[in-house]
């Protein structure tokens, strides 16, 4: 099937307005005709599921949480982008555009980014209309601060806690939509199968998390807004929960999957402290405008820092990056501390580790004032590691973070299968190679309450109310004996590793060799050993317990199963992106150790189509143009 | 270090449950509690035992999601979440006692899993603004002042854990619904719907079965987010003004 992303003629800052006017609207009497699956309650699920039930459709949405306010949406802290211009410091929505794709290194579509920074002035808007209590001004207008390099100031944010409370506020609008009747929701519910039926997607198979009662819920169209999948690499700042689950079965019935090895790994994060880590913690970005980034100068130093004079130091990233110093991009600072723990000069007790160092900075502005700037940092630093950050420096590592990868969707957020929908991290569409801070909270909403009211519709409105098939379909009958077979084998294995022990082996194979730095010998081997791992995993797993009960490491094994084989599709993506381009660095394409993108050959996104078990996948290529913000290649020197 | 936990394990809702005793050893103190006990999951599944459900998620102290009472406290020894409660508050030789929320409308599911439906039902029945995507003024039309704010924001940090009304000898859920109430109460955007809302998730908290309010403080106290007690009042204020003029009839 040929790719078509159904992008809109016109100026780019037309394309959404007309666009929004050719789409076929459904008329307000017959919503209520339309039954509408959400799967997932994070920022784009609940946002979705809440803008779709005012405007009249019946709601089904699904989390496997105990309620949709536990999402991992809630766990981001540094804030939300918006180009509204408050502080009169130049910003338009035209620059949001321009940063977001330059941020993303022109892997990302400019319509679509375009349409992102239009609406999230709406979502300001929204959120405060909803009571989201963003951080304000003395004369009771709302604040911004400047995030993650920009130079202006557009991010709204709520202490170091913006996500939790933009995702209470979609889980309130939800709520209420609940309780008028118009949104069913289906806690502690997993969905494990995608239904299509001549050619459209038509429901979904789920596993109730306390029965273990496999069932089945049909819809017109799908949505899925499951997150990303930064989970496959075992450890992560993502929540223990988050899984691939959704996308990869619905990859894996027709959607394609677009730029999988686009995964972000985030510079500032707690580093691991033994091998029964069962997560990593991140540390706002934000505190890199103080802290400075250094280690020892000679490997296999072990003084406690202290001792070690400041002429024996190297705050590399400030001797690489004269002009950026310890606020170059994400990516640059992880790579260059994988680097010096490369070359033995790591610190802690594993060695993979730098310091952050506030001395300076306290020595120069107090420490009342970092206190104020990052109090309930430091204090979440010192609950974990039981370490004073503001008497000896902080310990970080890089983690994975985000995944930029996911479900490729056209313009209208609809995957390959039609009906099927993505939104949110879910989807791959707006951060091309490398996602921007305080974007990832934009995106989600901009999504979910702004974008899928309609462009929805339109795919409705043609396929009419009837185009709908009953639970009772041997579509679904089929779906759901594939997913208890599946149960029952991995219940019947009865081996030797746990699922924990495999899934840890998985993360290690895809950090070492598809993490900071991928090349095509090491990807090479990965790839050999993701398969080894498939086939330990299949044969010799061990799931206790049966299915008609609440059931951890069944749940635990269904999503690894599926995480080992979107680990060699990521390696299989990034072996054929021979290039260097935001977060994914090749070591064959660098000049003097820096990234070099490759855009006469790669200014694609690689969207992939699962072709059966054990089978090559095929590699659609859907080309880029960049009409407005010409590509340019990145320097922080 | 070795510990000798004491567990309430429970097949599920309808059959009764025990507590069960398991040693632990080679704890390392820089471990989370929860990793302490994924350390002990592995020993019982290589054991071919079935281990102990327990609901977690984020692992930083914002989902909310886990909910044990360790040694007769919420969340444990310290004011945190468990997940960031950490080996080292205990020391080699310890007797670990944990339970699951102990609440008439918390139904243990499993274990240390329980059923948190009932705060849900709470927010369904008032705890929102009404207001429909897209209808929303410029953000900046409404001004509040910083003082107003950021009160609000001290009630809008609740996790919805529950350990609120773990604590509480009569399992009130007073602290968790008085935090949404006061929050909106205290913001312009709430204010149209400000009595009815104090009256329906009052009245849903009721229905819900939870325990009286008899402001002994244990909630506040044992609250990870310190959302304060100060909370209760207002709602107590919000309620008795809404009632005497009730707009539902």
């Amino acid at each position: 099937m040929a790719l078509d992303s159904k992008i809109p003629d016109g100026p780019i800052a037309d394309k959404w307005t007309k666009y929004k006017f050719g789409l076929k609207l459904v008329n307000p009497s017959n919503k209520r005709k339309y039954d509408i699956i959400v799967v997932g309650t994070g920022l784009a699920g609940a946002a979705a599921a809440a803008s779709l039930a005012e405007l009249g459709y019946n709601v089904k949405a699904f989390t496997y949480h105990d309620s949709p306010r536990r999402a991992h949406s809630i766990a981001a802290q540094g804030g939300i982008n918006a180009a509204k211009n408050y502080q009169n410091d130049g910003d338009s929505v035209y620059r949001l555009f321009y940063d977001t794709v330059k941020g993303g290194d022109y892997r990302a579509r400019e319509a679509n980014v375009h349409r992102l920074a239009e609406v999230s002035v709406s979502i300001i808007d929204q959120c405060v209309a909803q009571g989201v209590p963003f951080a304000r001004e003395y004369g009771g207008l709302l604040s911004n601060r400047s995030f993650g390099g920009t130079q202006v100031s557009r991010t709204f944010y709520a202490r170091g806690q913006t996500g939790q409370q933009l995702l209470l506020g979609a889980y309130s609008a939800m709520s209420r939509q609940v309780a008028a009747g118009k949104v069913k929701l289906y806690t502690r519910t997993e969905m494990l199968d995608l239904v299509v039926e001549d050619g459209k997607a038509r429901g979904i198979v789920t596993r109730n998390l306390i029965t273990g009662k496999i069932e089945s819920h049909s819809g017109h169209a799908v949505l899925l807004c499951t997150g990303g999948y930064g989970n496959v690499f075992y450890l992560s700042t993502n929540a223990m929960a988050c899984n691939v689950t959704a996308a990869w079965r619905a990859h894996k019935k027709g959607a394609y999957f677009g730029n999988p090895c686009f995964t972000q790994i985030h510079p500032t994060c707690i580093p691991v402290s033994g091998e029964y880590q069962s997560k990593l913690t991140l540390m706002s970005e934000s505190l890199r405008n103080d802290g400075r980034i250094w280690v020892p100068k000679k490997a296999g130093d072990t003084r406690p820092p202290a001792d070690i004079p400041e002429d024996e130091r190297d705050y590399f990233l400030e001797r690489k990056y004269p002009s950026f110093g310890n606020l170059v991009p994400r990516d640059v600072a992880s790579r260059n501390a994988k680097y010096v723990c490369d070359e033995g000069r790591g610190v802690g007790s594993s060695k993979l580790a730098v310091y952050m160092d506030f001395a300076d900075a306290i020595k120069r502005d107090s420490q009342k004032t970092i206190e104020a700037r990052y109090g309930n940092l430091f204090e979440m630093y010192e609950k974990i590691t039981g370490e004073d950050p503001y008497t000896s420096p902080m310990r970080i590592y890089p983690a994975v973070h985000y995944t930029m990868g996911g479900l490729w969707v056209d313009y209208n957020l609809m995957t390959t299968v039609k009906g099927l929908y993505a939104l949110g991290e879910a989807n791959f569409s707006d951060h091309g190679a490398n996602r921007l801070g305080a974007s990832a909270l934009m995106q989600g909403l901009a999504d979910g309450y702004f974008v899928i009211p309609y462009t929805l519709g339109d795919y409705l409105a043609t396929i009419g109310h009837q185009d709908k098939i009953s639970a009772d379909h041997p579509a679904f009958k089929e779906s759901e004996a594939v997913v208890t077979e599946r149960i029952n084998k991995l219940l019947s294995i009865n081996g030797k590793f746990t699922v924990d022990e495999i899934h840890r082996k998985l993360g290690l194979v895809i950090w070492d060799y598809c993490g900071m730095s991928r090349s095509a010998e090491g990807l090479t081997k990965a790839k050999k050993m993701v398969q080894e791992l498939k086939h330990q995993f299949w044969t010799d797993v061990k799931v206790v317990g049966t299915n008609e009960e609440l059931n951890i490491t069944l749940e635990k094994a269904l999503r690894v199963a599926d995480f080992i084989e979107l680990g060699e599709l990521m390696i299989d993506d990034a072996l054929n992106r021979n290039e260097s381009c935001g977060g994914h660095f090749r070591e064959e394409s660098e000049v003097d150790g820096e990234a070099k993108r490759d855009d006469e050959n790669y200014a694609y996104v690689a969207a992939w189509e699962y072709t059966g078990e054990n089978q090559p996948e095929n590699l659609h290529k859907e080309h880029l143009t960049f009409e407005y913000a010409k590509p340019s290649q990145r320097s922080y020197k | 270090m070795n510990l000798n936990l004491h567990i309430w394990r429970q097949k599920n809702k309808d059959t009764k449950g025990k507590m069960v005793s398991y040693q632990v050893n080679d704890i390392n103190e820089e471990m989370s509690f929860l990793e302490m006990l994924d350390v002990l999951n592995e020993d019982l599944l290589r054991k071919g035992d079935d281990p102990v459900a327990f609901d977690h998620d984020c692992r930083e102290g914002i989902c909310g999601a886990c909910s044990m009472v360790i040694n007769g406290r919420p969340h444990g020894p310290t004011r945190t979440t468990t997940c960031q409660l950490h080996m080292r508050f205990f020391n080699s030789g310890d007797n670990v006692y944990i339970e699951p929320w102990r609440a008439g409308s918390f139904p243990v599911l499993k274990d240390l899993t329980v059923d948190r439906s009932a705060f849900d039902r709470i927010i369904q029945a008032g705890g929102f603004v009404s207001v429909n995507t897209g209808s929303a003024p410029d953000a900046n039309e409404i001004p509040i002042g910083k003082e107003i704010a950021d009160e609000a924001f001290n009630s809008a940090t609740c996790i919805g854990c529950g350990a609120c009304v773990a604590a509480c000898k009569n399992a009130s859920a007073s602290l968790f619904v008085s935090a949404k109430i006061s929050q909106l109460a205290m913001l312009p955007q709430g204010a149209a719907e400000r009595k009815r809302r104090a009256e329906s998730m009052i009245a849903q908290m009721d229905a819900e079965g939870f325990g009286a309010c008899t402001n002994t403080g244990a909630c506040a106290a044992e609250c990870p987010k310190s959302i304060d007690l100060a909370n209760i009042a207002q709602m107590n204020r919000e309620f008795i003004g809404a009632k005497l003029t009730s707009e539902l009839v």
